[in-house]
Formats: C-alpha cells, structure tokens, sequence
C-alpha cells in the first residue's frame, strides 16, 4: 500500500550550544550581531579550543534531581535540549499524547572517570600483568552507576524516562553519520507513513579529555591558533569540538495541521553516503546527492558542516561555490564548534531557524564568508564527516511562524 | 502463487540468507547440531586473567583469528563471518550487494592496552591521567588506534566488503539491537526504498571492565563453578545473564524480489512491534504495559493474533527481573494460551550476546520454522513456580513451527518484538 507521500515539518527546536540556550536566544543573537562572536575556551584544554557549554539550568527540563544525577554532562545535554523542542514543538506534557512519539537519537558514548582511569593507571605501573590489580581498582572505585551514564542508548532511555517519549526508540551510532542517518530515517518514515511524529536528534560534549585524546590520537584537533573554520589552510587545519545539543520535532503536514502546530520548514530531501575519502570520490558523492535534491541556485542558504580540516572542507567548499555561486555559504562550524553526533541536526535547527524569521545571516567570518543577499527562502545543510561519512538536506520556508 | 504483498497491501519482507557465529561454534550449521543438542557454549574466561571479578565465565568466542584482539576487531571479524554466510546463502554476491546495511553494534571506546602502551612513553608530566596522555599522544599519532573509537569503523569496513548501498545505519538498543537492525531493514523494504537489505547484529565486546560494569548492577550470575549450568532462564536459581559474544545476520529481501530471482525464501518477516519503557533505567514498568505493547505491535503489524504463534523464542535472559517481566507481558497477550504455547530461551546455550541478541535468535527463530525442531530451554531443573510455562526443558523437541514470536528487551527500555512466519505457499 503506497500511501500519498507525506510532506515532512519541522515543527520544533531544541538547540543549545556555546551561543546559549534555546533557538530564539541562537537567533536574536545572529540578528543582532554584524559578526558573532564565537564563545571559545582557549585554557582549559590548550593547546586545544573547546566551544563550551553555557551556563544551564538542568532543571528547567529534567525537573528531578535524582534523574540528573544519573546522568553525566552528555546525556543532561541531549535530554535538556529534546526537552526544549517537544515544548518549542508545543507538544503538552501528557502521557497519553507523547506514547505516541516516536524517537530516533544519534549518540556516542558517555563520560569515562578520569580519576578512576588515573588511579588505574598509577597501579598498573611497572606490573608485567596488571589485569589483577586493573579488575580490583576498576570493581571497587567505579560508580555502579557510571554505566548507565556512558551506555550510547541510555540518551534515548532518559528522555523516555523523563519525557515520556516513547512510541519507539532508536539509537545510530557513528559519529556524523549517525546524525545524518537518523535525521534520514525519520524523514523517511514519516514520508511513508510509517510514523506520524518523530523526535530526532543528538547531543555531543566536548569538554572531555577522554574525548580529546581520541581525537588527539587521529590528528585531528585545532590547535595553537583558532581560525574560522573556512579560514583553516593545510598545516593549520583540524576541529575545534563544540558542547552542542540539537534535537527537531519532525511531523507529518497532516498531523501538524490536526494539532494546529505552526512549522518553521519543510524537510525536502535527506541524503546520506559514504566511500573512500580522496577528492574525486568524495567530490563525486557530494555531486551526486546535490542532483537528487535538485536545488537550484536562488534565494539560496548555505550551512555547511565543514569539520575544518582543510582537504575535505576545500573540495566541499569549491564544489558548492561552482554550484551555487549565487548562494550564501557560512559554515557553522565556526560558531558550534564540531559537534560530531549533532553536527547534522545542529545545522538543521539553524537554518529552520533562519528560514522562519526571514533572517539575511551575518557572514561568521569576515575574510571568507560574503555579506548575504537578502532573506534566503531555501537552505542547505551539509556534514562532511570528519573521517567519514557525508551527508546533506534541503530546507524550505513555509509561511511562517 | 500467493500475493507477495501482506494483509495491509506491503510488501512481504522475506528472509533469504541467515548466518550466524556464536559460542557454539562458526556458521548455521554447526550453531544447530549444538543449540538442538542441548549443548552449551559458557566457559571459564581465559582470554584474559579474571582474578577479582566477580563472574569469571562467558561465552566467548575464541577461535576467530583477531590478532591484536580489541573489541572493534572482533565485533568485525563475527559480523563479517555472519554476513558472509548469509549472502552466499541468499545467493548474492559479496561486493555487489546493493541494498543498505543495519548494523547493530556494541558501543566502543579507547581500551586499556592502548591507554596502557601510551602511558609507558617517555617525555611528558609524570602524572598519571588524560593530561599525561594528550601530550603523549600529541607526539604519538596512530591512525591506527584512533580508528579503534570509532562507532562506524565496523560499518564502514562491512560497506565495503559487501558493496552495500550509501550510508549504514550502526545502532544500538542494546539488549534489543539486533531485532531493531532487522526492523529498519523491514522498514526500508516496505518504504520501496530498496529491493533487499542486510540486518546483522554483533557483540564481541567481553572485556573485564564490561563485565565489572555489568556485576556493579548485580546483572551477571555468578554461577561460576558450573560454567555450562550458570544460565538457567525460567529456573528458580536464576541468578543473573551470562555475557556472551556472537554475531547473526539475514539477507532481507522483497518477496516480489526473492521470487523474480528465484531465491529460495526461507521464512517471512511478518511483523515487527515495539515500545519503549519510561519506568527506569534498568527495570521495566512494574505492569509491563510496555512489554504488553510491544508483543501486542508486533502481532498486529503481522496482522496475527496470539493463537496464530506456535513458538516464542523468549527474551529469557537468566536475570530475576526479565523472565518475570516477560512472562507477566505474555500472560498478558496470551492468557491460556500461553500455557500450552512453547518458549524457549538459547540463551541457556549461547549466554546473552547483547547486541547480537535480538538478531541471533531471529536466525534461531527460521531454523525452527525451516526444521520444525524447537531448541530447548537447558539447565532447567528448578522450575520457578511463579512463571509456569513449557520452557521445552533441557531436550529438543519435534514440532510443526507456522509463526515464531522472538522479543528482545533492552537496558535502558527499548522493547523489539518480531514475528517470523513460514513462507506463504
């Protein structure tokens, strides 16, 4: 049975970043500012740069201080922002009603204890097999609890628990793809009919050594000197991660019209791929997803996810010039920081932000990024994985909300 | 020939390859002989000392040729045997398969040797910790290592063994991963997004601070002296699951597709339920409203009722908890029926293999339907009288399968029931 292609809204945001707290506080922020200033720790993790979260008061979405507490900075961060776009969403607090929401979260894994992997560390020293001494330390210094904080899935179990989402719950894994992946599936089922409303997104923190050293590890991390990211050259390249939550209420046209919600966009295709990362590849790709939006060149946004490494972030740069030369291109990034998981939907949030306040967008960089002309009546968001995946999806404005 | 669309005018999603890597052993075949055989696959730990754990068994998978083992590689090595397996039964070639992957995967993350082998470089703060690391691994980069933490390193490398199409979905549920990797493939098909699809589930992630996190939640038995015996779903002495490794895989496909090819179509997934639990993080709902809701989505979507289910291939992990919950959510759906309705759990074989679970017993679960031998429920000796059901205790037993119903319930809420029905004639 082919049902009559749903149309797919966005009818919520909840987005929190190092800008501040909820999409209305991103956006007045962007009005207001010729160019905004990223919020950049530059201290604590020298010589990395960290985009750190704001202050946040936990319990103006997750009320109780026992769920909190089972929860580590990741999962605080992704419940508290899925919690803002269910009531951006305008979606009641009623079990009844939220049993029926359906769930997709794109996610890493939690916080390890740094003081515990310390301690383990200064045992195991000079031991020919430590595993003994490793088994004693790790049994009796972890929390039982710090599990639940680190499980990839539990995100998603902690927004049923306290949000009382629970229609279905899914959790992708894989770092930007997951992103693109979950935002993909839920557009999908929606367009089949195969669900109704959908929340969909993630969150990333990016204050974790334990992170940085992974990344560290890989080569990947700015450092020394920040630069915007289209401003990074081969040399003085690599990420800055940024603390980000970004979660979306997506809902069929019809459903949204039933309940009398209003929608800042309409989600016009979501397409994701991977393959080898070199350019011709990688450029191929990239070309081929572009064709399948069939997007023309006018009144055109551009977000890009660009990482800031500086190979994949030309060959996306100078592919999307080519293309749409015309457009106004700004790369996120630069003002989120690299949000891995929420990177995708983070961008997503922005421009249906965008779209449904008629906003021109100041460049984020004065010396790569042009002034834009006038108000854009379509976006592109784009996330090239930073080793990995890519994926991208176009926006258009509705009459407004 | 019957039509090759279900009773609400979908395609018919048909299973057309299966494989499977356990304890037990490497490949369908094998994993049958022992799982109809009543044999179990849980043994002392030896990959690695056990000293001070609390649960020093397993069901480990050791004949796999990882070398150096980490968890990422392992969790590979199993899904891509499974994988394999199950596209040379569908008769599809590896390298071109064309369809998207679902994997279901453990989380992963910086291991012990690693952090271990960097912490004896020379050159930085004596301290021991992340800022010791950094400014070790600020001079020691390893692409290599890195990889390792990756969540789509396992996908990425499967895509390009199996030629899969665009992005693979990894994922978890946890307990219920491997049922919602075979759930978004149903979903895709029944889209007309793709012709077929390969759902795989893997979990070689046995490692000692797994197993100390899972004991900090009181999860693990700690049978440990009677390795085989210590899973025992359904038995009043039922202390807690046993972590095991594993992985399965099933070639979805159209049926329409199946039958212009001429694929042999070895069962039908008919229907595919779930519901996700707000209680706690660890404990379902004491109604278990959500399992109920669960099953109950998963019969509707097959458009069948209880009385069409011949076999349960039981979620029946071992733990006080589940197997309570779960005969409360069937006796729920059930009501008599249940009683003369036969459940089993593998997982009195092959221990609980996480993340590979749910779709390791669905592989279970068409080779009941194929052979019409139910797997039994082993080490079942203590009956807990709270829970009366027949477990198909400790032998195997001859029995014509028509539709199996296999639930997987996850850590942290996430239900997945799926019906298995034979093929439409």
């Amino acid at each position: 049975m082919k049902k009559t292609a749903q149309d797919v809204l966005i009818t919520g945001i909840g987005l929190v970043s190092s800008l501040g707290e909820g999409i209305e506080a991103h956006l007045d922020r962007l009005g207001r500012e010729a160019l905004p200033q990223p919020v950049i720790e530059t201290d604590a993790y020298a010589p990395y740069f960290v985009h750190p979260l704001p202050p946040i008061d936990w319990t103006a979405q997750i009320p109780k201080k026992g769920d909190q507490r089972q929860m580590e900075t990741w999962q605080k961060l992704g419940t508290f922002a899925a919690g803002l776009a269910l009531a951006d969403a305008e979606i009641p607090a009623d079990e009844t009603v939220r049993s029926r929401i359906d769930m997709i979260v794109a996610a890493g894994g939690g916080e390890r204890d740094p003081a515990v992997d310390a301690l383990v560390m200064q045992r195991a020293r000079g031991l020919a097999s430590p595993q003994a001494v490793v088994n004693e330390t790790l049994a009796n210094e972890l929390r039982p609890t710090l599990f639940l904080a680190q499980l990839s899935n539990l995100l998603a179990g902690n927004i049923s628990i306290v949000h009382k989402v629970t229609g279905s719950s899914r959790t992708f894994m894989g770092e930007e793809g997951a992103g693109i992946s979950a935002v993909a599936t839920a557009a999908a089922r929606i367009a089949a009919g195969q669900s109704r409303i959908c929340l969909v997104g993630g969150a990333f923190s990016a204050e974790r050594k334990d992170l940085l050293l992974n990344f560290e590890l890989g080569g990947f991390l700015l450092r020394d000197e920040w630069r915007p990211v289209f401003a990074r050259t081969p040399g003085h390249d690599g990420f800055a991660p940024g603390s980000v939550g970004a979660f979306l209420v997506l809902e069929a046209a019809d459903h949204a019209a039933e309940r009398g919600a209003t929608a800042y966009a309409r989600l016009a295709g979501t397409h994701g791929d991977r393959g080898p990362r070199e350019e011709g590849a990688t450029r191929a790709r990239l070309a081929e997803m572009l064709d399948r939006t069939g997007l023309r060149d006018e009144d055109l946004l551009i977000l890009s996810g660009a990482a800031g490494l500086a190979e994949p972030t030309g060959w996306e740069r100078a592919l999307l010039r080519e293309r749409y030369p015309e457009a106004t291109q700004r790369a996120y990034g630069t003002l989120f920081g690299h949000a891995f998981e929420a990177h995708f939907t983070a961008g997503i949030a922005l421009a249906a932000g965008t779209l449904s306040r008629r906003l021109s967008l100041p460049p984020f960089d004065r010396g790569e990024e042009r002034a834009a002309r006038g108000e854009p009546s379509r976006a592109l968001v784009t996330t090239v994985g930073h080793s990995q995946s890519e994926g991208l999806c176009v926006l258009e404005r509705l009459g407004g909300r | 020939m019957s039509t090759d669309t279900d009773f609400l005018g979908r395609p018919l999603v048909a299973i057309t390859g299966i494989g499977v890597v356990s304890s037990l052993g490497r490949g369908v075949e094998a994993n049958w002989d022992a799982l109809t055989a009543g044999r179990s696959g849980i043994h002392a730990i030896t990959r690695f000392s056990t000293e001070n754990l609390r649960t020093t068994i397993a069901g480990t998978v050791d004949f796999m040729p990882v070398e150096p083992l980490t968890s990422s590689d392992l969790s590979h090595a199993l899904a891509e045997a499974a994988g394999l397996e199950a596209l040379a039964m569908a008769g599809t070639k590896a390298g071109a398969f064309g369809g998207p992957l679902f994997l279901a995967a453990p989380p992963i993350e910086l291991e012990w040797q690693h952090r271990f082998a960097l912490d004896r470089a020379d050159g930085a703060i004596d301290e021991p910790g992340y800022d010791r690391l950094l400014e070790i691994a600020r001079r020691n980069h390893s692409a290599d290592i890195y990889a390792l933490t990756l969540f789509n390193r396992i996908s990425e490398r499967l895509a390009d063994r199996f030629g899969t199409r665009g992005l693979p979905v990894t994922l978890s549920t946890a307990c219920a991963s491997g049922a919602t990797a075979i759930q978004l493939g149903v979903e895709a098909i029944r889209r007309g997004d793709c012709e077929r699809a390969i759902a795989i589930g893997t979990d070689g992630s046995v490692t000692p601070e797994a197993l100390i996190r899972f004991s900090l939640l009181s999860a693990l038995s700690t049978q440990n002296d009677e390795p085989a015996k210590a899973s025992k779903p359904f038995s009043r002495d039922r202390d807690g699951f046993v972590m095991a490794e594993g992985a399965g895989a099933l070639v979805l496909e159209s049926l329409a597709s199946a039958r212009a090819r001429g694929a042999e179509v070895l069962a039908v997934l008919a229907g595919c339920g779930e519901k996700a639990d707000d209680f706690h993080r660890t404990r379902s709902k004491p109604d278990a409203s959500p399992i109920i809701a669960t099953i109950r989505a998963g019969l509707d979507d097959a458009g069948l009722d209880a009385g069409a289910i011949d076999y349960i291939n039981a979620h029946g992990t071992s733990t006080p908890e589940n197997d309570r919950m779960e005969f409360t959510g069937l006796s729920a759906v059930f009501g008599d029926r249940l009683a003369e309705t036969p459940i089993s759990s593998n997982k009195s074989m092959i221990g609980h293999t996480l993340t590979a679970a749910g779709a390791i017993e669905a592989v279970f679960s068409v080779l009941t339907l194929r052979t019409g031998v139910l797997p039994p429920t082993i080490n079942y000796a203590n009956p807990d009288p709270a829970i009366p059901l027949d477990t198909v205790p400790n032998t195997a037993r001859r029995q014509p399968v028509r539709a199996v119903l296999s639930n997987s319930f996850g850590f942290g809420g996430q239900n997945v029931s799926l019906v298995i029905a034979a093929p439409p004639q």
